[in-house]
């Protein structure tokens, strides 16, 4: 009882880990899909909404409203972002793009200490987050919220990218687009698009871990990182697959740190990460393909 | 073909260095301050890391986001081997460098199959892994605590403590490495590591062995960055894994791109920059912003890179250069110099 009170434990916070992994890893796989960069700013977006929502609700904006304003402002910075930079820049080499979305990660990350500081800064719990007791195993209102909000949020996405006009025009530009081009679709104004919505669901994301593990001008980097990580481990072309990858990786490092060391857990995940690149760079989930590879 | 254009590439003479090292041996005659002698060996440690850096990502066209390990892997050499097991400080330089170059042995070997993201992303996990080992370990490494009382280091009874002993010490290691990397670029493994640069498949295609040059190239900016981190451990004489995180591996690759990637001038060049920037803003921006704290600094370092990449991608090296030469009427495109490296490399392959 107490070994399975122990497992449920770490598998909830698991599952959290792996929602907001799972958010920023899809902005990863839309942003890379419909314009071929892999953004490594993207956990910088978390890291924006949470402290932007911090900011907000420390000015007396109602929770929901600071959740809903900070995620609109991180969309226009993430708009603004792939105007100024990836799109002046877009037909230089796949290094030299690496090494701008590193450059405006670390302008954000800087931009944060000159505005924030440095400090943890905390946000209050979506709802009153008075543990739930599941087989001894305490769960709080919050993880539900994450784990709630991230699956809501990747049906959302489903649902827009298969049914939606504009979510086909991108899933158009995913798959040809060339072809797509010359069915009227604008492959610049849907690279914009792809990642102001990354931008906004990264922001989600961060507004989501807050109240859990709190925000600094520092966490995008780790949060950005662990999500590339699950793209890349559960293939990088495929929606669906990251996702799995995120829980994986989510799972994989809260067993990790209960189980054995939490200072360790950052090796177990890169090591994990090295032997699927060595073995199965495609990704685990992945179709082969040796597409922009 | 242009033989100017060649003449830019293939200059082989031994006047630039030699001019910049005596240059620089003169300020000591000039200026006595400490605080100069410890920037200027500041840069001197970062040069030397890029350096072995630009023939990777400029000569060879692979990223590494990972370098700071090996910083981290020869200061740490150096630290446990002379305090803990009382070896010769130089020993120790010597055995770091060799654990390093096996080290980014095994590690290159299934790394540089990846390209482009994947190879980012894998040399940015075992920079991440080793960063984490170092903190980890602490009953070797003293955890996240740091290392203390690394001792210095010495040559016949001449114990180099002082700053200014310590400059000359650290630029005669980068007149070397400067004079051997450009022995390596001006070879056939130079003519090759161009051509996979220019374009991989048409390299292959010729017969150059990609995995090799990479793999060799690999271990020589390893053992560069390994030599510079064994420096900085007995000069600092105490280090804590926080040197050695991912963003160290970061700006090493903004010094290198900054100055001009695949030019050794610009590696010299660009950590140059980044300390007296860095320097600059330390001292001036807290002036402006009284309430700053931590690394604030980094937000000009992004700007200036995404700007630097964006508007002058050569990095400022060559782009002065490309100037010097529109001034003397000789305009050598890069197209011109890149197709007639390729000529080179595959001429010489074929030998």
């Amino acid at each position: 009882m107490e070994l399975l009170s122990q497992m449920m434990q770490l598998l909830f916070s698991g599952l959290t880990l792996g929602a907001i992994y799972a958010l920023i890893a899809v902005g990863f796989v839309v942003i890379y899909n419909v314009t071929g960069i892999l953004n490594f700013a993207q956990g910088e977006f978390a890291m924006l909404g949470a402290l932007t929502c911090i900011s907000l609700v420390n000015n007396n904006v109602p929770l929901w409203l600071a959740i809903i304003l900070s995620i609109v402002i991180v969309a226009a910075i993430g708009g603004i972002f792939e105007r100024t930079a990836l799109h002046t820049a877009r037909k230089s080499s796949v290094t030299t793009l690496i090494i701008i979305t590193i450059g405006v990660s670390i302008v954000l990350r800087g931009a944060a200490i000159l505005i924030w500081g440095t400090q943890v800064q905390t946000l209050p719990p979506f709802t009153d987050n008075t543990p739930i007791t599941i087989l001894d195993a305490v769960l709080l209102p919050q993880n539900i919220w994450a784990v709630g909000i991230s699956i809501v949020i990747l049906i959302l996405m489903m649902y827009f990218f298969n049914y939606t006009f504009v979510g086909k025009s991108l899933t158009a530009c995913v798959v040809n687009p060339f072809a797509a081009r010359l069915m009227g679709i604008n492959p610049e104004k849907m690279s914009l698009f792809a990642v102001i919505v990354s931008a906004g669901v990264g922001a989600l994301a961060g507004t989501v871990i807050a109240p859990i593990s709190g925000a600094t001008y520092d966490m995008g980097m780790m949060l950005g990182i662990k999500a590339f990580v699950a793209a890349v481990i559960g293939g990088l072309t495929n929606a669906p697959a990251a996702i799995a990858g995120a829980f994986l990786i989510g799972i994989l490092e809260a067993f990790t740190e209960g189980l054995w060391s939490s200072g360790l857990k950052d090796v177990v995940t890169f090591t994990f990460l090295l032997l699927i690149l060595f073995v199965k760079p495609e990704g685990l989930f992945a179709k082969a393909s040796g597409k922009r590879v | 073909m242009n033989s100017k254009s060649l003449k830019l590439i293939y200059n082989n003479s031994i006047l630039g260095p030699i001019i910049l090292f005596a240059v620089l041996f003169c300020i000591p005659l000039v200026s006595s301050s400490n605080y100069l002698f410890s920037i200027l060996t500041m840069i001197g440690f970062y040069a030397l890391v890029c350096i072995g850096l630009t023939t990777l990502t400029g000569y060879a066209g692979q990223i590494s986001l990972g370098h700071a390990a090996f910083y981290g892997i020869g200061a740490y050499s150096s630290a446990v081997l002379t305090s803990t097991y009382g070896l010769n400080p130089w020993i120790a330089i010597i055995i770091g460098a060799l654990i390093s170059a096996v080290v980014a042995l095994i590690v290159g070997i299934p790394t540089f199959k990846l390209k482009g993201y994947y190879l980012a992303l894998a040399t940015l996990g075992f920079g991440i892994i080793v960063y984490t080992l170092f903190k980890e370990f602490s009953s070797i490494t003293g955890g996240s605590n740091g290392f203390f009382g690394i001792p210095p280091i010495s040559l016949f009874g001449y114990e180099f403590i002082t700053d200014k002993s310590y400059f000359y010490l650290i630029w005669v290691f980068v007149f070397f490495a400067i004079l051997f990397t450009r022995n390596i670029i001006h070879s056939r493994i130079g003519r090759g590591l161009r051509s996979i640069e220019g374009s991989e498949i048409a390299a292959d295609a010729v017969g150059v062995n990609l995995m090799n040059y990479k793999l060799q190239i690999f271990v020589l900016s390893a053992i560069f960055a390994s030599v510079s981190g064994s420096l900085l451990a007995h000069y600092v004489s105490f280090i804590n894994p926080d040197l050695f995180v991912a963003n160290t591996s970061i700006f090493f690759l903004i010094m290198v791109i900054m100055g001009g990637k695949g030019n050794i001038w610009g590696s010299i060049v660009g950590a140059a920059m980044y300390v007296l920037l860095d320097e600059i803003l330390k001292h001036y921006v807290p002036l402006l912003l009284p309430n700053v704290g931590g690394q604030f600094e980094i937000v000009f370092f992004g700007i200036l890179l995404v700007l630097t990449l964006i508007y002058m991608p050569d990095g400022l090296v060559p782009r002065f250069e490309k100037l010097m030469s529109k001034f003397k009427k000789k305009t050598p495109t890069n197209g011109a110099l890149q197709s007639t490296i390729s000529v080179n490399a595959t001429g010489g392959d074929n030998k």
